[in-house]
């Protein structure tokens, strides 16, 4: 058997799987997104109304907005975070044990329930919560704060503490790669902490955070359990606005948003992709 | 040793409170889901029972909660098996070239950062307009799949690129075939990396919500079934299903820890290399 056929048998199972569950429905949403909806079935159509209605609507930009208003922010804290906690793992932390079993600390929330976590926010922030009652014990404010839940920003810290580990690990992974030495040197020639930081460190750290960058903006713009936990179904993105169209049953409607939300992602990633190949970095 | 500096201190803290907000609030509803009968979603304690835990156990207090969790630990292992196994495969394809490898490689990826939703909506599309039926073990696990075989593959390729292929032309100068090359000589050297892709495997599925939403046909898994009590379950109950679950994931991660620890072992032990020389 040639090198060729056997790469081909033992890839094919995964391409197969690829091909039926991730290529095909996208045809199929694409193909849907031109259909026609009434109010209990679906019908096949060759009409734009879909998105004459999507690209018509005010909310529709308003929810865009909203969609990449959540991304660019969690993106900044995820990233600052994230840096943080790699650098203090990697340059701070002294001995591999160590290194490993707290990076495996940061890592095991990714392996428990996205929804546990999100729901153990509410004891948390509610009106009655522990950080009203402790902010009001401790004399800051006299009034609970209503914008802990439900809003903005529990979305956002929903974001923050969910995805966070997506930027931990891959700038942990290149941070790990930097030769020691090169830092030395740096030292050497009379670098300051804070220049060695800047221009050798982060330079050496951007695939990680690059790769980061590509899954927290991606999970964030194509979320919409978290919106609508987090805010009480008062906030809308991009995903909700499927989601509700989906609840309607409109499922034409809700495949043109969905074309024109994996149009927006994918551009995205390709001006990311354009600084960063992925395949030397595992 | 060199002394630590100030970074070091202000550092530490910082790294201390990332892991409080990490797992503060899963503490809290741990605490929270020992309420006593009376007491509410939120603090003070209303006196300390297993009260909201024995509701779980009444089947018509909650909904199908034991069904569900039957669904998602069977569902777990299938993709768990078929994660293993297809991206054992996939990555031994990607050590080679091969025509369509790069093609391939990108389906992968745009798995993993395609929004969720997307997957969800079309196949669930796909199963109902071809009439076939729409079921957590066969559209569900299919979408499943999605997510968690881009992880595996990504995992491979991380462990083929450290890979020594001495070992393998070794084999291979005693005479060895490639099944046997891979079976005594590839596979035991990459087990405890197959035992990282079986976690991302089984508890990626365990946990899936967004692409199980529209394909698990109309029988919840887990996830499924405790969004479900969001929007109708006011009482700690939920609390305490919460707790439950992830103690059963923080388990289930355990259980692989210890294996991987438990291999490598034996594998220091295993062998008598370069002992028999004088």
């Amino acid at each position: 058997m040639t090198k060729q056929l056997t790469a081909w048998i033992q890839a094919a199972p995964m391409a197969l799987v690829l091909l039926a569950f991730l290529v095909a429905p996208i045809i199929m949403i694409v193909i849907v997104s031109f259909w026609g909806a009434t109010e209990y079935s679906i019908y096949p159509a060759f009409e734009f109304d879909n998105y004459e209605f999507l690209f018509g609507s005010p909310v529709t930009y308003t929810v865009f907005f909203n969609t990449f208003k959540y991304a660019a922010i969690t993106w900044v804290l995820t990233l600052a975070i994230g840096f943080t906690v790699a650098y203090f793992l990697t340059f701070e932390v002294r001995s591999l044990k160590w290194q490993v079993a707290l990076f495996l600390l940061c890592t095991i929330p990714f392996w428990t329930s996205n929804i546990i976590r999100m729901i153990s926010w509410i004891p948390f922030l509610g009106r009655n919560g522990l950080a009203n009652s402790t902010l009001i014990s401790w004399g800051v404010i006299d009034e609970p704060l209503d914008w802990l839940l439900f809003s903005d920003f529990s979305v956002i810290l929903a974001f923050v503490h969910l995805y966070t580990l997506f930027m931990v690990v891959p700038i942990f992974n290149s941070m790990m790669r930097i030769d020691r030495s090169l830092i030395e040197a740096a030292r050497d020639g009379g670098a300051s902490g804070l220049q060695t930081l800047r221009h050798v460190i982060i330079p050496l750290c951007k695939p990680g955070i690059m790769i980061g960058t590509i899954f927290v903006t991606t999970l964030v713009m194509g979320d919409f359990i978290t919106v609508r936990f987090m805010s009480g179904s008062q906030r809308a993105n991009v995903g909700r606005l499927i989601s509700n169209d989906i609840s309607l049953l409109q499922y034409p409607s809700a495949s043109a948003t969905a074309v024109v939300l994996l149009v927006t992602v994918l551009i995205v990633i390709g001006l990311l992709l354009r600084l960063v190949d992925i395949r030397k970095e595992l | 040793m060199e002394k630590r500096g100030r970074s070091f201190y202000v550092l530490s803290i910082f790294f201390a409170l990332f892991v409080l907000f990490l797992y503060g609030p899963i503490i809290t509803i741990a605490i929270l889901s020992f309420q006593g009968p009376q007491g509410g979603l939120t603090f003070p304690m209303n006196g300390v029972s297993l009260h909201w835990f024995y509701d779980l156990f009444e089947e018509q207090a909650v909904g199908d909660i034991w069904g569900s969790f039957r669904r998602s630990f069977a569902l777990g292992l299938m993709v768990m098996i078929v994660t293993v196994v297809v991206s054992v495969l996939g990555g031994l394809a990607f050590r080679k070239r091969f025509r369509g490898a790069t093609l391939l490689f990108y389906m992968a990826i745009a798995s993993l950062v395609i929004p969720s939703i997307l997957i969800s909506l079309g196949v669930g599309l796909i199963f109902t307009q071809l009439g076939l039926p729409v079921h957590w073990a066969s559209s569900g696990f299919g979408s499943q799949l999605t997510w968690t075989l881009p992880f595996g593959l990504l995992i491979m390729f991380a462990v083929f690129n450290r890979f020594d292929k001495s070992f393998e032309e070794a084999a291979r100068d005693q005479g060895a075939t490639a099944w046997q090359t891979f079976a005594y000589v590839v596979l035991p050297l990459i087990a405890p990396s197959l035992l990282g892709v079986a976690l991302f495997g089984f508890t990626l599925s365990y946990d899936e919500f967004a692409r199980t939403l529209l394909t698990a046909g109309s029988y919840n898994t887990l996830p499924l079934e405790i969004f479900g009590m969001t929007t109708n379950v006011t009482t700690p109950v939920i609390f305490a299903l919460g707790t439950l679950t992830t103690v059963f994931s923080f388990f289930t991660i355990g259980v692989f820890f210890l294996a991987v620890w438990l291999m490598s072992r034996r594998k220091d032990k295993g062998s008598d290399a370069g002992k028999g020389m004088v």
